[in-house]
C-alpha cells in the first residue's frame, strides 16, 4: 500500500492529466478524443511546448522568467514575413536571418541580466514593450492593413504547417516505441553489468507499456486507423519532439545542465566551485530567445500572417506550463518531462473548455485557479515533514 | 537556596520517527546563568523552542513551571509576555532599519496608526546605554558589526522586559574580544539586575567562565547538571559528559609526515573592500606553505582571514588586489575560481550553507560539483561513475548517511562539513585552504575532521587552516601565522606556540598603532 502511495505521489500530475482527459471525454461525449482534436492539441500548443522549454531553463536559475518572448515572436515573425513577402528573400535566408536577429536580441538581454545584474523581469519587461512596438511598426509600414500574409510562401508553410501522410504514421509510431524500449533495456543492462542498483523489471515493463501505449495512441489517431477523419501527423510535432528531446538530454545528462540546477540551489557555492555562473545565465537568456524564434516559425506558419497581435500572452502560457509542470518557482528543481505534462494539462483544459463552448471569461478563471492550485500543491508537497 | 524560576519537567518531544527530547528535566534558579551544552543534534535548541512557545503547548509532553505556575504557551508572544525572551543564533535584525525601529519591531511605541518616534528612539537609546553601546539608535543596523548587532539583540530583549534571557550560541559569530564583552555584560546584568539567563554554547571555555551551573544534554536527555558552587568544573569534565566517554587526546598525532618544498607562496598581498574601495582589508601579507605541512592562520573574526583566503582563491573577494603568488614554484595570476581549481588550489569555505553546498541537492551532486569533468566525457555526465565516486568519499570520510542520494540539507553540521571536504578533495588540489573547518560542529566530528586533515598532509597535500579557536590552531598546526586587522602580526613555530604567545602577538600589534 505504501508503494502505491509513493507511485501516486511521484506521478500526481500525470494522474491528474489522465483524470482531466477522462472528465472531458465524458462531458464532451468523446469529442475531445477525435483525431482532429489530437491534431489541434499539438498544432495549437506547439509554441507553448517550445517556449516553456526555454522558460524552464531560465526558471531553473533562481526562478528567473523572461517576459519578452511573446513580443520576440511578434518582432521575429514581422521581420521574417517582411523579408519573404515584401523583399523576396528565399525561405532559408529568411529563417537564418530570423535566428541571427533572435540571437542578437538574446545576447543583449543576456548581457544586461548576467553582466550588468539587471533583474531579469525588468530587463525582459523592456523587451516586452520594445519588441512588440518594433514588430507592429514593421507590419504597419509594410502593409496598409497592418498584416503581412505569407499564404503564398508554400515552402515555409510546408515546413511547419503540413502533415506527414496517414500511411506513415503507424510505422513511425512503431519505430519510436522500439527505440524507446531498446534504450530502456540497454540502460538497465549497463547498470547491472557495472554492478549498480537497477530498477526492478516490473517498473521497466510498466514504463515501456505506458509510454508505448501513448505513442501508439497518437500514431493510430493521426493515421486514421479507427476509420475516422484524420489529416496525418502534423510536421510541427516533429519540431516539438526534437526540441524536447534535445533539452531533456541537456538538462539531465550534461555538465551544462548540472550547472543550471546547481545555480538554482546555491549560486555562490556554484561560483566558488569554479563555474562561470554569469556565462550560464547569459546562455539561458540567449537560448530563450533562440527558442522564441523557433516558436515564431511555428506560429507564423500556423496563422499564415504576421501582425502586431502575434504572440500575445505567449510568455504567460510558457510560465504557466512550467509552474503547473512542477518546475520550482524558486529555481533548482523541475524537469522537461514534468513541464511537458504541465503544458499538456493546460492544453487539454483549454481544448476541452472550448469544445464545451464555455464562456472565455470563465476559461480564464479556471486557468488561474489551476495555476494557483499547482503552486500550492508543489509547496505543500515539498514542505519538510519535520522541523528539528 | 534561591527561588526556582523555571522548571521543565519530563519534557518529551517527538517528531515523526524521531524522539528529539526524552524526559528532559531542567531547573533554573533565579539570578543564575545556566549553560546548556551538548553535541549538535542533542536537543538543546529543541528544548529552548519548547520553552519559548515555538512548539506550542500540546505538541510536547511534560510541564513548564515558570515563576510557580504551569505555563501553556501557544506562540512566542505568550512566553515573551511572561518575560522569557530568546535570542537565536542567526541574528534576526533587519539591516535597512534603524536600531530603534528594530528594537521595537512588533512592539511599537505610540499608537498603531501613529508611531511615537521620539519615544521609540528615546527608549532605544536608554537600552543601548544599558548594554554599553554608544551608537545612536537612529543608526541603520547594517552599519554595525556582528558584535554590536548581538548587543542590539540583547537591548531588544531588555526592552521586552526580559526576566529570563535565552541565548542560543550568542558568540558563534563573534571574535574573542566581543565574546568576552558580551559574557561580561551578562555577568553584570546578573549582579546588578538579577537577570536570569540560559546560554547555549559550544565554546567550553566561555561556558566555564560565565556559567553558575551547566546542564549537559546528550541524545535528547539531560545527563547531569554540574554546579560550580560545589565542584571544580574543567573543560575535560564537560566534554566527558557530552560525549559519554573521556577524550584523552583532542588532537590526533601526525606520524612520519615529511615536509617538502614550498607549494604556495604569497607575497605582499593587498586587498581592498569590494564596496568601500578605500578600505584595506588585507594589508601587505606574505606567507608560504610547504608540501605536507599544516599552516594555521589564527585571527579573530573580522581580522581579514576569509578575505585573504578568498582573494587568493581566484580573486573571489575584494577589489584592487595586488601582490604576487606562486603555486608549486610557478608564478600564477588566478582570475577566477575556475583557474584556481585548475592550478590545484582549493578553498573550503567557512560558510558551508551560504556558499559551500547546494543544500537541496543530494550528496553525490555536491561531491562532484567542483570537478564535473572527472565524471563526464564530452560534457555528458556519467551518472554511474558519479555515484561510485560519492560512495567512495562517503566511506573514506565516514560520512553518516544511509545513501549518497540524501539531500545535503538533511545532514548534521559535521556531516555537511565532510561532504564539503569530499567535494574539494575530489577536485584533487595540491593546496587546500580550510576556513574554520570545525565551526559549529560537535566534539566527536571535530576529531574526525582533524584526522582527515592529517590524512591529507600524509598524502603530500598542503593545508592552510584558518581558525579562531586557539587550542585547535595550536594543536593542529606545524606553523602558525597570527593575523590582526588585515595584517600578519606574528609567525610562530609549533614548539613556541601557546595561548599566551599568540595573544601577545595581537596585543603587541594593537599597541604599535
Amino acid at each position: 500500500m505504501e508503494k502505491v502511495g509513493k507511485i501516486f505521489k511521484e506521478h500526481t500530475m500525470q494522474i491528474i492529466l489522465v483524470l482531466v482527459v477522462i472528465f472531458f471525454a465524458i462531458t464532451t461525449q468523446g469529442k475531445i478524443l477525435s483525431a482532429l482534436n489530437f491534431d489541434a492539441l499539438i498544432t495549437q500548443n506547439a509554441y507553448v511546448f517550445i517556449l516553456a522549454t526555454g522558460m524552464f531553463m531560465c526558471m531553473l536559475i533562481k526562478g528567473n522568467i523572461d517576459l519578452s518572448v511573446g513580443a520576440t515572436v511578434c518582432l521575429i515573425d514581422a521581420i521574417g514575413a517582411y523579408m519573404m513577402v515584401d523583399m523576396g528573400f528565399s525561405v532559408p535566408v529568411a529563417m537564418i536571418s530570423m535566428v541571427l536577429i533572435g540571437c542578437i536580441i538574446g545576447a543583449i538581454l543576456g548581457w544586461l541580466i548576467a553582466y550588468l545584474n539587471i533583474p531579469p523581469w525588468i530587463a525582459t519587461l523592456g523587451g516586452f514593450l520594445a519588441f512588440r512596438g518594433l514588430g507592429t511598426k514593421i507590419v504597419t509600414i509594410a502593409s496598409s492593413t497592418s498584416s503581412i500574409s505569407i499564404n503564398d510562401i508554400e515552402g515555409f508553410k510546408k515546413l511547419f504547417n503540413s502533415h506527414i501522410p496517414k500511411s506513415l504514421c503507424v510505422p513511425i509510431g512503431i519505430v519510436c516505441c522500439v527505440i524507446f524500449i531498446f534504450m530502456q533495456i540497454k540502460s538497465r543492462a549497463t547498470k547491472i553489468k557495472k554492478g549498480y542498483e537497477a530498477e526492478s523489471m516490473g517498473t521497466l515493463v510498466a514504463r515501456c507499456v505506458i509510454i508505448s501505449a501513448v505513442i501508439m495512441l497518437f500514431a493510430f489517431k493521426y493515421g486514421g486507423t479507427f476509420g475516422e477523419k484524420a489529416l496525418g501527423m502534423p510536421t510541427v510535432l516533429v519540431w516539438v519532439a526534437v526540441v524536447l528531446l534535445i533539452y531533456d538530454f541537456i538538462s539531465s545528462k550534461t555538465v551544462l545542465g548540472r550547472y543550471f540546477y546547481a545555480m538554482g540551489g546555491n549560486m555562490e557555492a556554484t561560483r566558488l566551485s569554479g563555474i562561470d555562473t554569469k556565462l550560464v545565465l547569459f546562455f539561458a537568456y540567449l537560448n530563450m530567445q533562440f527558442l522564441s524564434v523557433i516558436a515564431g516559425w511555428t506560429s507564423l506558419a500556423k496563422l499564415s500572417t504576421a501582425n502586431g497581435f502575434m504572440g500575445q500572452n505567449y510568455e504567460l502560457d510558457a510560465i504557466s506550463a512550467c509552474i503547473v509542470g512542477g518546475v520550482s518557482a524558486y529555481g533548482g528543481s523541475g524537469s522537461v518531462f514534468g513541464m511537458v505534462v504541465g503544458a499538456a494539462l493546460i492544453g487539454v483544459i483549454n481544448l476541452g473548455m472550448s469544445i464545451m463552448s464555455i464562456d472565455p471569461n470563465w476559461q480564464k478563471v479556471v486557468k488561474g485557479v489551476v495555476l494557483l492550485a499547482a503552486v500550492v500543491f508543489e509547496i505543500v508537497n515539498n514542505r519538510p515533514k519535520t522541523k528539528a | 537556596m534561591a527561588k526556582v524560576l523555571l522548571e521543565m519537567k519530563n519534557i518529551t518531544k517527538t517528531f515523526p520517527g524521531v524522539k528529539a527530547l526524552d524526559n528532559v528535566n531542567l531547573k533554573v534558579e533565579e539570578g543564575e546563568i545556566h549553560a546548556l551544552v551538548g553535541e549538535n543534534g542533542a536537543g538543546k535548541s529543541t528544548l529552548m523552542n519548547v520553552l519559548s512557545g515555538i512548539y506550542p503547548y500540546g505538541t510536547y509532553e511534560g510541564d513548564i513551571i515558570y515563576n510557580g505556575e504551569v505555563c501553556k504557551f501557544n506562540k512566542i508572544k505568550d512566553s515573551e509576555e511572561k518575560g522569557i525572551v530568546i535570542i537565536h543564533q542567526e541574528l534576526a535584525l533587519i539591516p535597512y532599519m534603524s536600531i530603534g525601529e528594530n528594537m521595537f519591531l512588533g512592539n511599537e511605541r505610540g499608537k498603531a496608526a501613529a508611531i511615537d518616534w521620539n519615544e521609540t528612539y528615546g527608549e532605544a537609546d536608554k537600552y543601548l546605554k544599558m548594554v554599553g553601546l554608544s551608537d545612536s539608535s537612529r543608526t541603520l543596523v547594517k552599519e554595525l558589526g556582528t558584535g554590536k548587532q548581538q548587543l542590539v539583540e540583547i537591548a531588544k530583549a531588555l526592552a521586552k522586559k526580559a526576566k529570563l534571557l535565552i541565548l542560543d550560541e550568542p558568540t558563534s559569530s563573534l571574535n574573542e574580544k566581543d565574546s568576552r564583552a558580551l559574557l561580561d555584560l551578562l555577568l553584570r546584568f546578573k549582579k546588578e539586575n538579577g537577570l536570569t539567563s540560559i546560554i547555549i554554547s559550544h565554546k567550553l571555555n566561555e561556558v566555564s567562565y560565565v556559567a553558575d551551573k551547566i546542564t549537559v544534554v546528550r541524545d535528547g536527555s539531560t545527563i547531569e547538571t554540574l554546579d560550580k558552587a560545589t565542584e571544580e568544573i574543567s573543560e575535560d569534565r564537560i566534554i566527558k559528559g557530552m560525549v559519554g566517554r573521556e577524550i584523552t587526546d583532542r588532537f590526533p598525532k601526525r606520524h612520519d609526515v615529511k615536509i617538502g618544498d614550498t607549494m604556495l607562496e604569497v607575497k605582499n598581498w593587498n586587498v581592498y573592500h569590494p564596496l568601500y574601495p578605500e578600505k584595506k582589508v588585507v594589508d601587505n601579507v606574505s606567507f608560504y606553505v610547504r608540501k605536507g605541512e599544516v599552516v594555521g592562520i589564527y585571527g579573530l573574526m573580522g581580522a581579514g582571514r576569509t578575505e585573504l583566503a578568498m582573494s587568493i582563491f581566484g580573486k573571489s573577494y575584494g577589489t584592487g588586489i595586488t601582490g604576487t603568488m606562486a603555486l608549486n614554484g610557478k608564478g600564477v595570476n588566478l582570475k577566477n575560481a575556475r583557474e584556481a581549481i585548475k592550478n590545484k588550489l582549493a578553498y573550503v569555505t567557512e560558510d558551508r550553507k551560504g556558499n559551500g553546498l547546494v543544500l537541496n541537492n543530494p550528496i553525490k551532486i555536491n561531491t562532484t560539483l567542483a570537478n564535473l569533468d572527472a565524471v563526464s566525457s564530452r560534457s555528458i555526465i556519467d551518472k554511474d561513475k558519479e555515484y561510485h565516486v560519492a560512495v567512495e568519499y562517503k566511506d573514506k570520510l565516514k560520512t553518516k548517511t544511509p545513501t549518497v542520494e540524501q539531500n545535503v540539507g538533511n545532514l548534521s553540521g559535521g556531516n555537511q562539513q565532510k561532504v564539503l571536504l569530499a567535494k574539494w578533495m575530489f577536485a584533487e588540489p595540491d593546496v587546500l585552504i580550510l576556513d574554520e573547518p570545525t565551526r559549529g560542529i560537535d566534539v566527536g566530528a571535530k576529531y574526525e575532521i582533524y584526522c582527515i586533515i592529517n590524512d591529507l598532509v600524509k598524502e603530500g597535500k598542503s593545508v592552510v587552516m584558518i581558525s579562531s579557536e586557539l587550542p585547535e590552531t595550536i594543536g593542529m598546526s606545524d606553523r602558525i601565522y597570527v593575523m590582526n586587522e588585515g595584517r600578519f602580526v606574528g609567525e610562530l613555530k609549533q614548539e613556541e606556540a601557546s595561548q599566551e604567545s599568540i595573544m601577545a602577538c595581537i596585543m603587541r600589534s594593537g599597541r604599535g598603532e
